[in-house]
């Protein structure tokens, strides 16, 4: 029978290393991912308070085609499920994995932003501004504009990040824990989507 | 660790979280400079309104025309003082410059956890600095629309002259600041958390880092929303939203065609913000108070763990209570009482911290060495202020205190005062490892006088400017009848206070001569056992030859039995018993 030694119980918290496994950049990512969820959340908080005060919120069905956005928002949740692949990829080590991954999920980050930028067109060419709009409460042209123009600003630079690491990692130079902080943020880019699909479109 | 760098390389642009904490804590001194002029300029006008300066008015040919101060520059100034004050001073000095300086050396780290985010940080927070300064020289001036920024002043560029480009250019400074307070905030709480040296549990962490590490995760809280409100802001200044602005609003007798939005929101906004903001910078300032009593009453700190609970409860309650700056502005009863409330819950905590101070000087020896006197004045003001605030938090009460002097007294007690001594406490304290010499006693003890009594003298009597009735904001007492009884009072704060900004050239003659010809100081000149002090000073490039192994916590003063009378955190577990 081997020999079992017994192994000391570590205290995590006792210092001498990070309490958490990915190391500090994992922790500044969740950190910067909290600060910046909120920064949505004053958005959205905001627009929240406008639409109680508002006399007559447009009927966001006739606004929006639903079915577009469920598109939309199918396809962008898709690209998480491959980002959450190429870090599988990224953890086994397998880099032509993980290189297709990244860029099938760039690909649907891409076809989320044209969808969005076909969408403000049609909109803007219905009437829409960021001060007006034919449908009712001015305000919600503002915050129309404001939130997804913020929440496509955070795609793009998802996508730059997205294009970083797919390039370090075709060519070799990518760690596992880059693809995972990398993808943390673009699963983060997402949610923030889900909300405010939720909270803009359907409710 | 010791390169041969160059000198841009080692203290200009530098990664060195100390060399980055010592930028920041010159520029905020600087910056303070700047804040004060325009507080000797606020107090020259509320005490002598209407008094004609000939040579200022040659100085600021457009603030003061022929000498005398316009409303409108007044407003500019009040705006700029408080600015200057909470985010390019305290900010700077007390939070990202000791923050940087201090916490990666107590808990035994070589640096930051992401060094070049740190200079980053600091060159963009100089930014700000910058153009917040700039903003002065612009068409129109300073913003003037108060250090709260509210609409409809701050969104209409035609309300008054420091609507205009000036609080453009405010806001522009206002974003590069948080973008700087932001990355060094992530560094802190990523520091503290990943890089503490072996043994360096989170209980055993001295509490001035607790309380950086937990103002640090209330910043990346509370800035967000703030910051949301800000690009909000500026859209409705420049491309015409009506985010703040509410129908039928008539400025300058012309109707705006703004629709719908509401200046109700950005207070929410802001004092969201607002609130964990004034704690951000206080917690530093308590965690500072609560380290240096032991150090210099040679015993441990009374009630360590009670003290952290109560900085995260502090932190945790910070969140919910921004409402009672908005007591007047029409709530409901039902939300008034339920931010009374929850502002008077937060007392609690908040009276515990002091209570434990208090505990820690219980049959203590003490020693009055500057850094202890500035440390016992924190007690002092806290104690005071913080009884202001209970009059504040009850809506009732506030519906008359509110927007008058008794405010501008509790806040400059708090976030004026209690920061102000705990950054002179950090200095006193620190420059010893900061510059390897000591600063002189005997200037630092004047100095604590010159500060402290003037300063609450100041403050202390607004609370009763306040109590009659006189609103803050206001240009001149002489305007209504009934303000004039304050003239004499005016008149004594004034002089008071000048008195206070005389005071502190006694500190920059400290500095600066103790910076060149102060005493060589030994490596641990106040016998404490915190980690920073296990290290040369200043520490090398890399803070420790060999990153030390924690196995105490930071109090182990006057135990029995120890041939000193402190136990440095790294002296290992004694393995014979002793018998006391
Ligand atoms: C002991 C707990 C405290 C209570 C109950 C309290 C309560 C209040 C209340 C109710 C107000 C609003 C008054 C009004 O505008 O009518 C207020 C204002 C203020 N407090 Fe406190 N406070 C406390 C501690 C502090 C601390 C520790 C700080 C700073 C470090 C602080 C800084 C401020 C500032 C800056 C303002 C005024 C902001 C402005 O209107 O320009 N307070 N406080
Ligand atoms: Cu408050």
């Amino acid at each position: 029978m081997a020999t079992h030694t017994v192994e000391p119980v570590i205290d995590r918290w006792g210092g001498g290393a990070c309490p958490f496994a990915a190391g500090w950049r994992k922790v500044m990512m969740w950190a910067f991912i909290v600060t910046d969820g909120l920064l949505f959340a004053g958005f959205l908080a905001s627009y929240g308070y406008a639409r109680l005060m508002a006399e007559r919120w447009p009927p966001q069905q006739e606004v929006f085609s639903i079915s577009y956005l469920a598109v939309m928002t199918f396809v962008l949740i898709s690209s998480s499920a491959t980002m959450a692949s190429a870090v599988v990829a990224a953890g086994a080590s397998d880099r032509r994995a993980t290189t297709r991954f990244v860029l099938l999920t760039i690909l649907g980050g891409v076809a989320f932003l044209g969808m969005q930028a076909y969408e403000w067109a049609h909109l803007i060419g219905e009437g829409a501004t960021l001060t007006h709009n034919p449908w009712g409460d001015p305000s919600f042209g503002s915050y129309f504009f404001l939130l997804t123009g913020f929440h496509g600003s955070h795609v793009l630079t998802g996508l730059i990040v997205l294009c970083v690491t797919a390039w370090h990692s075709a060519g070799g130079r990518s760690s596992a824990n880059g693809v995972e902080i990398a993808g943390l943020y673009w699963h983060f880019v997402d949610l923030v989507w889900v909300f405010i699909f939720t909270l803009f479109y359907l409710v | 660790m010791s390169h041969s760098d160059s000198f841009i390389r080692k203290y200009i642009f530098s990664t060195d979280h100390k060399i980055i904490g010592i930028q920041y804590i010159l520029t905020g001194l600087a910056m303070a400079l700047v804040g004060g002029t325009l507080a000797g300029l606020i107090r020259l006008q509320l005490g002598w309104p209407g008094l004609q300066w000939p040579l200022l008015g040659k100085l600021m040919p457009v603030g003061m025309p022929s000498g005398v101060m316009t409303p409108e520059f007044y407003m500019a100034l009040v705006t700029m003082h408080g600015t200057i004050m909470v985010f390019f001073f305290m900010s700077f000095v007390l939070v990202s410059g000791f923050g940087n300086y201090v916490v990666p050396l107590q808990i035994g780290a070589r640096d930051m956890a992401f060094p070049l985010l740190n200079m980053l940080s600091y060159w963009i927070g100089l930014l700000g600095a910058i153009v917040i300064l700039l903003s002065f020289f612009v068409q129109g001036g300073a913003a003037a629309a108060g250090w709260t920024a509210y609409p409809p002043l701050s969104a209409v560029a035609s309300a008054m002259p420091g609507s205009a480009l000036g609080q453009t250019l405010w806001l522009l400074a206002m974003a590069l600041f948080i973008a700087s307070f932001t990355m060094s905030g992530l560094n802190i709480v990523a520091t503290v958390l990943s890089l503490r040296a072996p043994g360096m549990s989170m209980m055993r962490m001295p509490l001035t880092v607790w309380s950086y590490f937990i103002s640090a995760i209330m910043g990346l809280l509370a800035f967000p929303p703030l910051t949301a409100a800000a690009i909000m802001l500026l859209f409705d200044r420049h491309f015409d939203t009506s985010f703040f602005l509410p129908s039928g609003l008539i400025v300058a007798g012309k109707l705006l065609p703004n629709h719908g939005g509401s200046p109700l929101l950005w207070q929410h906004l802001f004092w969201f913000l607002g609130h964990p903001e004034v704690y951000v910078l206080i917690l530093p300032a308590l965690g500072i108070a609560l380290d240096m009593l032991p150090v210099f009453s040679r015993k441990p700190v009374f009630g360590y763990r009670l003290s952290v609970y109560c900085l995260m409860i502090v932190a945790v309650l910070s969140m919910i209570v921004w409402g009672h700056h908005m007591f007047v502005s029409g709530m409901s009863p039902f939300s008034g009482e339920y931010f009374s409330i929850s502002t008077m819950l937060i007392t609690v905590p908040m009276t515990i911290i002091g209570v434990n101070m208090l505990g820690s000087l219980w049959g203590a020896r003490i020693t009055l060495a500057t850094p202890m006197l500035f440390a016992l004045g924190i007690i002092a003001l806290f104690g005071v202020g913080g009884f202001g605030g209970l009059f504040l938090g009850n809506a009732t009460a506030d519906m008359q205190l509110h927007d008058t002097y008794f405010v501008v007294g509790h806040f400059h007690l708090m976030i004026g005062g209690v920061t102000l001594l705990g950054t002179f406490a950090g200095i006193y304290y620190w420059f010893p490892k900061m510059f390897g010499r000591q600063m002189s006693e005997a200037l630092g003890k004047a100095h604590f006088w010159l500060t402290f009594l003037p300063f609450f003298t100041v403050f202390f009597m607004q609370h009763f400017v306040g109590l009659q009735g006189a609103p803050r904001r206001y240009y001149a007492f002489t305007t209504y009848e009934y303000l004039n009884r304050t003239h004499g009072q005016n008149v004594v704060i004034s002089l008071v206070a000048f008195l206070l900004m005389a005071g502190q050239l006694v500190f920059a003659l400290n500095f600066i001569w103790s910076l060149v010809a102060g005493r060589a100081s030994e490596r641990n000149p106040w016998h404490a056992t915190t980690l920073e002090w296990e290290t040369s000073s200043p520490p090398p490039h890399g803070n420790f030859v060999e990153i030390p192994t924690v196995h105490r916590w930071a109090y182990e003063y006057s135990v029995a039995g120890e041939a000193l009378d402190y136990t440095p955190q790294t002296v290992p577990a004694r393995q014979v018993a002793v018998t006391a």
